[in-house]
């Protein structure tokens, strides 16, 4: 729970985008994930903003395969 | 309750609690900067534009030129001596950041890159000047991580993710620091200092729809106007005119300007009916106007007929991608929809906030005292977008907002390194210091049931979207302050189901709820009193710039609801004053 949490705190970011983006995962997408996928969310969370957004926007494609499955699932769970 | 004492604190890690930390502790002295997110994740990383300076790189150009321009752009608002200060000490400040590592764009020569951006005129209102330094479309990424960087090197220390609540003052009005919470394990902390520093952002999450991130909820405002400080000019809010509705992301002019239109409920072109000739591409806040009164009037798109669409589809799928493409990605991320087949919903979304905390050029907060000139308050300084110091007036011109916390920033550093000389020690505590911040703690402890924190806050930025958007006149606004205050009561019934330590995020939006409401008062009070237009503040009841009446800042009060006034500093500090004139472009 306490880890929910500060996940949840980790999601809070200088620009809207990804502020949407993120909540939108952390209530929703995330509860699936395994134990390793979430500690991958963990490290995800560690990039600075402007790489973040890159990602999470579609415009690179990160070059580790995890981290491109874990890209999409927090895409896809961006609800319109 | 633990207690920490330093010469100087901070309170904000965006660019311009960064750059005055910076200047404080290379000279030697002992800074804390609190701030409530991981500082590289401050709003300033979102600064994709760039930052002003007359660098003259690209074309000649010079600081009284960029002067002349945004003292029109304020709409004749802005104190002209603190303009002329930020608009000369601009290249220097750029200068400083390249210095500090950050990788601007270059031109062929290996100058620093410029764009040009809206507003900008060289030889006092002619050709286009080119004068927004840029580092790609980073910018703001670049000047935050550089300045992080540059403090971990020179020792500033940091309190990551604690959360300020409440400054402290002594009997006699001298502030002595804050207290905060940390928030990975919710213990309180006391930290104390000779001189503290505002620099907690602007407040754009007032508005349902906007362009700023979450943690951007006029804390450091709100508690200024809880410690009997006014706020100045906070009915001045910068609207773009389409943001994606309901989200707030902003579209940019580009999609208009390659052939993009607006369509209201019925399928009609309003904007013929409101600019016959520019149409879409009429200014800013004519556009905005108008789709908020399309919606206003029931012509509004959606189930809640609650937004206007973007058509873009006609342009074709190449254009699109061509010449669209970051607005493509935006859309098709968000709304799960191509702009090439499907229009885009928007309405005006909140950018900017002009207002804030008054201060003079030196970044110290004033206040007028009595029916005398304004003094400042012992102790305390305010930069950045939560200050009003005031560049930017009735309205910001794109780029002065990134000079503005770098100017200021190291300006108000400067200042505080001189009153550090003078004042050895530290001033005694009262014993009774940190008490409000305290019981606003238990408050959100105690159990019980009542209204809920994210609904109270949804009504709250909706009535502000409504009542204080781009759309103002007597009686909205009058019903605006009264649904303000009718929330303000309701909060004190609101309580929280989660009464855990650890990150315990309810705690924390409960805490940004009521400084949001506080801030919204001021802002709706503000709009309610100033029967004129002036830059971003428009009123459909009264059109014009009234400079006979009101050619002066508010300053709004928590006491009472206060409204006060105070003269516009037309003087600049060496050269001729731009008297008012009617403002074109
Ligand atoms: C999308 C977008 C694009 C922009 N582009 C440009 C541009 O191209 N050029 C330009 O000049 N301007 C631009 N601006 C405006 C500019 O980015 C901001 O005005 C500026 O970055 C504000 O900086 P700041 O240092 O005042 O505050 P911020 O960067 O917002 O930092 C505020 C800090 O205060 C902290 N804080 C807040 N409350 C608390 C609390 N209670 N306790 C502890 N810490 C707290 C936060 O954690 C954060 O560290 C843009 C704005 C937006 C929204």
């Amino acid at each position: 729970m306490s880890e929910l949490a500060r996940l949840r705190w980790k999601c809070r970011r200088g620009m809207l985008e990804l502020d949407l983006l993120l909540r939108a995962f952390i209530n929703g997408g995330y509860a699936q994930l395994d134990a390793a996928q979430r500690a991958r969310f963990d490290q995800l969370l560690d990039y600075p903003d402007a790489l973040l957004l890159e990602w999470l926007m579609g415009r690179i494609r990160p070059t580790d395969k995890d981290v491109v499955q874990l890209v999409d699932k927090i895409r896809a769970a961006a609800a319109p | 309750m633990e207690k920490r004492s330093f010469d100087t604190l901070i309170i904000g890690a965006g660019g311009g609690g960064l750059r005055a930390a910076l200047q404080l502790s290379q000279a030697e002295a002992r800074v804390a900067v609190v701030s409530k997110v991981f500082p590289t994740r401050s709003h300033t990383v979102a600064a994709q534009g760039g930052v002003n300076a007359a660098l003259a790189n690209v074309l000649p150009d010079n600081w009284h030129w960029h002067m002349f321009d945004t003292v029109k752009g304020s709409d004749y608002l802005g104190d002209q001596d603190a303009i002329e200060y930020m608009c000369r000490a601009a290249p220097r400040a750029v200068y400083e950041l390249e210095h500090f590592g950050v990788p601007f764009s270059r031109l062929e020569t290996g100058k620093i890159y410029q764009r040009a951006f809206g507003g900008q005129s060289r030889d006092f209102g002619g050709e286009q000047a080119v004068r927004t330094c840029a580092a790609a479309d980073r910018t703001g990424h670049a000047i935050l991580h550089s300045l992080y960087q540059q403090n971990i090197h020179a020792r500033t220390h940091f309190f990551d993710e604690y959360f300020a609540m409440e400054l402290v003052q002594n009997q006699d009005g001298y502030f002595l620091g804050a207290v905060a919470m940390n928030i990975a394990d919710g213990e309180p902390i006391l930290i104390e200092a000779k001189t503290t520093i505002l620099a907690t952002g602007g407040v754009g999450q007032l508005f349902r729809t906007n362009t700023n991130a979450l943690v951007n909820t006029g804390d450091g405002m709100a508690m200024a106007l809880r410690a009997g400080i006014p706020l100045q000019d906070m009915e001045f809010f910068q609207f773009h005119p389409t943001g994606i509705a309901g989200k707030g992301m902003l579209i940019t002019e580009g999609a208009r300007g390659e052939g993009g239109y607006l369509l209201n409920g019925d399928g009609e072109r309003f904007m013929e009916r409101y600019a016959p000739n520019a149409k879409d591409l009429a200014s800013r806040d004519v556009v905005s106007r108008a789709i908020a009164t399309e919606v206003r009037e029931g012509r509004g798109v959606g189930p809640n007929r609650d937004h206007v669409l973007l058509k873009l589809d006609h342009l074709g799928a190449d254009i699109v991608k061509k010449r669209l493409p970051g607005i493509r990605d935006m859309v098709m991320t968000f709304l799960h929809t191509d702009p090439a087949d499907t229009p885009i919903p928007v309405y005006p979304t909140a950018h900017y906030t002009m207002g804030g905390i008054p201060t003079d050029r030196h970044g110290q907060v004033v206040v007028p005292v009595q029916q005398g000139a304004e003094e400042p308050v012992p102790g305390l300084y305010a930069v950045g977008e939560c200050a009003c110091v005031s560049v930017h007036g009735a309205n910001r011109l794109g780029g002065n907002s990134l000079l503005d916390i770098l100017v200021f920033g190291r300006a108000a550093a400067n200042h505080v390194i001189e009153q550090l000389k003078e004042q050895r020690y530290h001033q005694p505590i009262p014993g009774d210091a940190a008490d409000v911040a305290l019981e606003r703690l238990a408050r959100w402890n105690r159990q019980g049931k009542g209204e809920s924190i994210a609904a109270l806050r949804a009504q709250l930025t909706k009535a502000m979207e409504d009542h204080c958007g781009v759309f103002r006149n007597e009686d909205v606004l009058q019903e605006g302050q009264q649904a303000v205050l009718a929330l303000r009561e309701r909060l004190q019934d609101a309580y929280i189901d989660d009464h855990s330590q650890v990150f315990n995020t309810a705690r924390i939006e409960a805490m940004e709820l009521e400084n949001l409401v506080d801030t919204a008062l001021a802002t709706v009070s503000s709009a309610l009193a100033r029967r004129e237009s002036r830059g971003a503040h428009s009123r459909i009841d009264y059109p014009e710039r009234d400079d006979q009446q009101w050619l002066k800042h508010s300053l709004f009060s928590l006491e009472d609801l206060k409204m006060d006034y105070k003269p516009v500093r037309m003087k600049p500090l060496t050269v001729d004053s731009f008297p008012p004139k009617k403002r074109t472009y």
